[in-house]
């Protein structure tokens, strides 16, 4: 494979970058692999990545419906945090931001990860408390957490509303300043030419119709390009994962919903980090093109249509303004949705199912992104050796059913209004 | 926008309900052994269906009654709906 340096930029200025190499081929699908990853998006190309980097399986396909990058490793807001207070997420996201930091040389491809800090903001006392206690439990578990007051919190967003006349004063706001965020794009791609480059195929436009299961156990996946044969199988399908779950008889504590998220006009730099307005189902930051990159609430009931409806779009550019006023003057460029596997206590599921050599990666909600390089090690791992990792141990489908739930928020069962 | 038709007060914007989530979920019988696999699928366990979807919808900032709607979570096709007591077998 071609490195990616300024030296190789400069030899192909002189043939007009018409001589760049491909970046990932596109193979006609074997009879036979070793590993197959069902969904082409960040969390299954860094599976297969790491399953050729780290366990040697390189006879591994990726079996994408559509193209590779085109659901939510395309369609999210880019952040990238460990901000948790429970040990099984902030370890696991915490082992992933190492992953991050590595991740444009380790993939030799610029995934511009910008660690500018996410700042959410408290508006009562109570909060303040909460978050001390939350910033607290993430520094025991070795992450950078800082408590801000109102004036520090100040100095660094001024152009948040800190007048008096409103409905959420700002009291101050917990810190992570390693948090950040990255090209998400860039991500696809660099896991995408990485893995191929080490035998994987990469098979696009090509759609899962069923599996063949023999005595519990999965022989192969039925395709639109016909059937494949495979000793094992993981699904990284996201919003789509009950689709598939159906084709196996298996129900899933996981439902569907769609989530919007928009950009603005660019305009030149003023907001220095990620800022989440929680108690107005909002969120914002400011991409490098000068957009404001701004999201909040689920739509609110199932969906999988991967396009968003008024109401909730209003609903967040209102509580958007209500913290930062200038938002009143961008002109809109965009918005989009992309659909959600909501798990029933907030936190992923990374595990081994009841068929043999079919193993399940889904439950993200909307927290995949910044999840994809740890999601990806951890379920090479679970996939290579056939048992979960110390750091996805606590992600097992069988907690809803002893009770040992990762309730982050502590929200219950109604996943859409979370 | 959706607009809900609410059996007891008509065609209404969705603004106007809160989303209660899928309606063919079952409560295990009261007073009654269950096994912990039988409360797990009914506390955590749902179909999520592409395509039809019975749900519950609470018409919060109208007449305040629950209502089964059945939409098509795909296109957000409202087929039709229903009174809370109907479709209970």
């Amino acid at each position: 494979m071609q490195k990616y340096s300024v030296f190789s930029l400069i030899k192909n200025a002189f043939s007009d970058h018409q001589n760049w190499e491909v970046a990932w081929k596109d193979p006609t699908p074997k009879k036979e692999y070793d590993v197959i990853i069902i969904g082409g998006g960040g969390h299954g190309l860094a599976t297969a990545y790491y399953l050729a980097k780290e366990h040697n399986i390189t006879n591994v396909a990726i079996i994408e419906k559509g193209w590779i990058g085109g659901g939510n490793v395309g369609r999210n807001t880019t952040i990238i945090r460990s901000n948790y207070m429970h040990d099984d997420n902030a370890l696991f996201s915490e082992f992933g931001m190492d992953l991050w930091r590595k991740m444009s040389q380790d993939l030799n491809y610029n995934v511009m990860f910008s660690p500018r800090g996410i700042i959410n903001l408290a508006h009562s006392d109570a909060q303040m408390n909460a978050y001390s206690r939350r910033g607290n439990s993430m520094r025991l578990n070795g992450i950078d957490a800082v408590l801000l007051n109102r004036e520090e919190v100040q100095k660094r967003i001024p152009m948040a509303d800190f007048s008096d006349n409103v409905r959420f004063p700002i009291f101050g706001g917990l810190m992570q300043p390693s948090a950040g965020t990255a090209r998400h794009d860039a991500v696809a791609w660099g896991y995408a030419r990485q893995a191929d480059s080490m035998g994987v195929d990469i098979i696009q436009n090509c759609e899962v119709t069923g599996f063949d299961v023999n005595n519990g156990k999965i022989v192969g996946v039925r395709t639109s390009r016909g059937d494949i044969k495979a000793k094992k199988v993981g699904l990284c399908v996201a919003g789509s994962t009950n689709i598939l779950a159906e084709m196996l008889n298996m129900t899933l504590p996981i439902e569907t919903h769609l989530l919007q998220a928009c950009v603005s006009e660019p305009v030149k730099p003023l907001l220095d980090h990620v800022v989440t307005f929680g108690a107005g189902h909002f969120y914002c930051s400011q991409s490098d093109k000068g957009e404001m990159v701004m999201g909040g609430d689920l739509d609110g009931y199932n969906s999988y249509s991967q396009r968003g409806n008024l109401p909730t779009l209003q609903h967040v550019l209102t509580e958007g303004i209500a913290m930062f006023p200038f938002l009143s003057k961008l002109k809109m460029l965009r918005t989009w949705g992309g659909i959600m596997d909501m798990s029933m206590d907030g936190s992923p599921i990374i595990d081994k199912t009841h068929i043999d050599g079919l193993y399940l990666n889904c439950g993200w909600c909307y927290g995949g992104f910044k999840a994809t390089p740890a999601s990806g090690w951890t379920f090479a791992h679970t996939i290579a050796q056939d048992r979960v990792h110390e750091l996805n141990s606590g992600y097992s489908l069988n907690r809803f059913n002893t009770g040992d739930l990762i309730d982050e928020k502590g929200l219950g069962t109604k996943t859409w209004i979370s | 926008m959706l607009y809900i038709f609410c059996p007891h007060c008509g065609s209404r914007s969705q603004n106007e309900f809160a989303y209660g989530g899928d309606a063919t979920v079952k409560r295990p019988e009261l007073n009654k052994e269950i096994s912990d696999q039988e409360w797990n699928n009914f506390v955590y366990l749902r179909k999520s269906p592409r395509g039809k979807h019975l749900e519950l919808w609470h018409h919060i900032s109208g007449c305040r009654q629950w209502i089964k709607v059945e939409r098509d979570t795909s296109t957000h096709e409202i087929f039709k709906t229903y009174k809370a007591e109907e479709l209970t077998e």
